[in-house]
């Protein structure tokens, strides 16, 4: 049995290996702070020049204009972390910035990324003032996608959760993952978009299948208590993340056909082609698996299981095999909440692992082991976060939502939509 | 390959600064979840809260170094009391996540842009060390002890972390022998049987909540006077993860546990970090593959390897016992 466990994980390792070996390392010299100005509009993308960057931190201050090419380079003196701020009064005419709050990003040089990219969201100005409606409208929409995206994952480890008991700290990398795979097969193997993140879900829908096989069976068959299970998915999350960093480096990367497209206006709400794709994917995907809960035989059996195993198994239910599905299932949706989000945030090794405790927290708020509650919770956050930065700063965001979700559980410990029994 | 350069490193590392910050968030983990069996995720906002008090109250606002150290603990106490009250009553995996909720909610407070003036903002702050070396008893010079050399600023903040690592395990010794800390051994194995007994668990809960969030964030103290600086980025979750790993290598619910975890740890990783690197420089063939950002990574792809292994080998660590260690009471 030991031997087998060994063997699995050495199997993880080189099945990760083999299929990262593609990504490039990321390359590292000299401390410096660089970037690449450019105005993205319909489509293309024209280099912005004559720009002034400041960048500032640990009582060092430089200041630069990107060149004809828009590029500017800023060495700093050591590894650290620094404020890189654009001065908006040296943008031409019509350019701005699309995301407002990045008129200062704050970026650290540490090793791997010893040449830290920043990268100012620029394009059609958009220094209309809004109104507070028109405002609260965009940024609710905003957070129903990305609720739609916390979802993906939560309806994940809340079913793993409801059926094996388990609390995955290592569901952020499988949304890494999917992302990652879908990276790899893109940019380096050149699929097309689609292509690629179709076999991103396949692919990571098989780790996940892997992973139960060859880590979390093996366990439960030997009695692994679910807190000790508990421990090995914060190893595994540790794990995991570090691989990803040591062969994809630190630096955040895009989908090569992905263009950041002009927005439609819809009254006041400024939708763009890749959000219209990640909420009807996102909505079908999300569909698809409630319905299969709630009316296949399989799904009925995965409700038996959650509710309660013994009796599931003695009525004949094959309880692995419902936990291996359950496993299938949760990897591809989550694998495919990182391929989505990947289009808005660009893929990073620690992409899954900073939206993990968002993901905890949609299911905690809708209720341990419900699928309502996960798709329920996922877009009370989403909205919470977005509609928050109205009143406060939205670096502090999480903030507001990590402590909803404790005062939820003062009021509700069993969550919106939890069943109401004793859990203490 | 330059070995006593290898050696004096490591053994820097397992005697210096990092062991003991990470010795004393384990030992206080120890008190909560090796004898009490509670989860908190968020030991590193407890160092966060203690390491941030002495730093604002000294370099911002002026205050002496011991009225730092105070309002340092009070913090831990009443941090201890927010994550608490809410928490303690519901089931183990719901503490978890609340704990490694709050623990983030500090480091994003610490780190921002809103609250710079304060805390200083990703940066942190570095100026508030000087009374407590001011008060070092040892002449300037330095100090060779077999490989090691160090100043004799270095030398003081290893005797004192050293002694408050010694004070801990008294502290921690004492407590679980006590008729209290049967009481805290009984909850961890069946709350129901001790409530039985008429004994008021969440208030026992409690105690050792706030003790172990105590002893914890001496190490947070630790940390800002050696590093003569604090960073709202070292009190991530990763650090509390460490701190378990530690806990869990050394063995959990033994007095000794997390030192000699803390020392094995980072001999272990510091070491590997340095012959790593010492074979890149080398030019050694397979190894020179490797850029010096990733051999840097190797490291924690070791934590994370070797917590599975001993989580699902050896979960009593090196000095555990099976038989007393059920970690899945619940």
């Amino acid at each position: 049995m030991h031997r087998r466990i060994m063997a699995a994980i050495g199997a993880v390792f080189f099945a990760l290996i083999a299929l990262f070996a593609l990504a490039q390392p990321a390359s590292a010299d000299g401390e410096q702070v660089s970037g690449r100005l450019e105005n993205r509009v319909d489509g293309g993308r024209t280099p912005v020049p004559g720009v002034t960057i400041t960048v500032t931190g640990g009582g060092f201050t430089d200041s630069t204009t990107s060149g004809a090419d828009g590029k500017w380079v800023i060495p700093v003196p050591a590894q650290g972390s620094y404020d890189v701020s654009i001065d908006l009064s040296t943008l031409p005419e019509g350019i701005g910035l699309t995301d407002p709050d990045k008129i200062v990003i704050t970026t650290t040089v540490q090793p791997p990324n010893l040449n830290r990219i920043v990268i100012f969201p620029l394009g059609e100005s958009t220094a209309v003032t809004n109104s507070k409606w028109a405002t609260a409208a965009q940024l609710a929409f905003e957070g129903v996608r990305f609720g739609l995206l916390i979802a993906l994952g939560a309806l994940g480890l809340s079913l793993i959760y409801g059926t094996t008991g388990l609390t995955n700290f290592a569901h952020g990398e499988i949304i890494t993952f999917g992302a990652l795979a879908t990276y790899t097969l893109n940019a380096g193997l050149g699929m097309p978009l689609l292509l690629a993140a179709i076999l991103g879900v396949i692919l990571t829908a098989l780790f996940g299948a892997f992973q139960n096989r060859g880590l979390w069976k093996p366990l439960r068959k030997r009695g692994t208590g679910l807190i000790a299970m508990m421990i090995v998915s914060i190893g595994l999350a540790i794990l995991l993340r570090n691989l990803f960093l040591f062969f994809y480096g630190g630096d955040k990367q895009a989908y090569t056909e992905f263009v950041g497209a002009a927005g439609l206006n819809f009254g006041p709400v400024s939708v763009t082609p890749a959000d219209i794709v990640v909420i009807i994917v996102s909505i079908l995907a999300l569909g698809a698996v409630v319905v299969g809960v709630q009316k296949t035989r399989l799904g009925k059996a995965t409700r038996a299981v959650s509710d309660n195993p013994a009796l599931a198994s003695s009525a004949g239910i094959d309880v692995e095999r419902v936990i291996e599905v359950v496993w299938i299932v949760g990897a591809a949706l989550a694998g495919l909440g990182g391929i989505l989000l990947a289009f808005t945030q660009q893929v990073s090794f620690q992409m899954g692992f900073q939206v993990l405790l968002l993901v905890f927290a949609a299911v905690t708020l809708g209720g341990l082991g419900t699928i309502w509650g996960a798709i329920v919770g996922s877009l009370v956050v989403g909205l919470f976060l977005q509609l928050s930065t109205l009143i406060i700063p939205s670096e502090l965001k999480n903030v507001g939502a990590l402590l909803v979700l404790i005062v939820i559980l003062l009021v509700r410990p069993y969550g919106l939509l939890g069943r109401r029994e004793r859990v203490g | 390959m330059d070995w006593s350069f290898i050696i004096s490193t490591t053994l820097l590392a397992a005697f210096g600064i990092e062991a003991i910050v990470f010795g004393l968030a384990a030992i206080g983990l120890n008190l909560q979840f090796g004898y009490t069996g509670l989860l908190n995720f968020g030991q590193s906002a407890f160092l966060a809260v203690a390491a941030y008090s002495l730093a604002v109250l000294v370099s911002q606002m002026g205050f002496s170094f011991w009225v730092g150290i105070l309002v340092g603990i009070i913090a831990a106490i009443l941090l201890a009391l927010l994550l608490g009250i809410p928490t303690l009553r519901l089931r183990a995996d719901y503490l978890a996540i609340v704990t490694i909720a709050a623990a983030e909610i500090v480091r994003l407070l610490l780190r921002s842009v809103t609250f710079k003036e304060w805390f200083g903002g990703s940066d942190g702050i570095n100026d508030f060390s000087r009374g407590f070396y001011e008060l070092n008893p040892f002449p300037i010079g330095r100090y060779t002890l077999g490989p090691v050399s160090l100043s004799q600023d270095q030398l003081l903040i290893i005797v004192v972390g050293w002694t408050l690592v010694g004070l801990a395990l008294l502290v921690t010794w004492l407590l679980v022998r006590s008729p209290w800390g049967r009481v805290l051994k009984g909850i961890r194995e069946d709350e129901d049987a001790v409530r039985s007994l008429g004994k008021n668990v969440y208030l026992y809960k409690m105690q050792a909540l706030i003790i172990g969030g105590v002893l914890g964030c001496l190490g947070g103290f630790v940390y800002a006077l050696g590093r003569q600086a604090v960073n709202p980025d070292f009190f991530g979750t990763d650090s509390t993860f460490f701190a378990y790993a530690i806990l869990i290598l050394g063995g959990a619910a033994r007095v000794f546990g997390p030192v000699l975890g803390a020392i094995i740890f980072w001999a272990l990783i510091q070491g590997s970090d340095v012959i790593l690197r010492s074979l890149i420089d080398a030019g050694v063939p397979v190894f020179s593959l490797m850029t010096a950002s990733q051999a840097a990574v190797i490291r924690f792809i070791l934590v994370g390897a070797g917590l599975m292994i001993l989580m699902i080998y050896r979960p009593q660590g090196i000095l555990g016992d099976r038989k007393e260690l059920a970690l899945d009471a619940r």
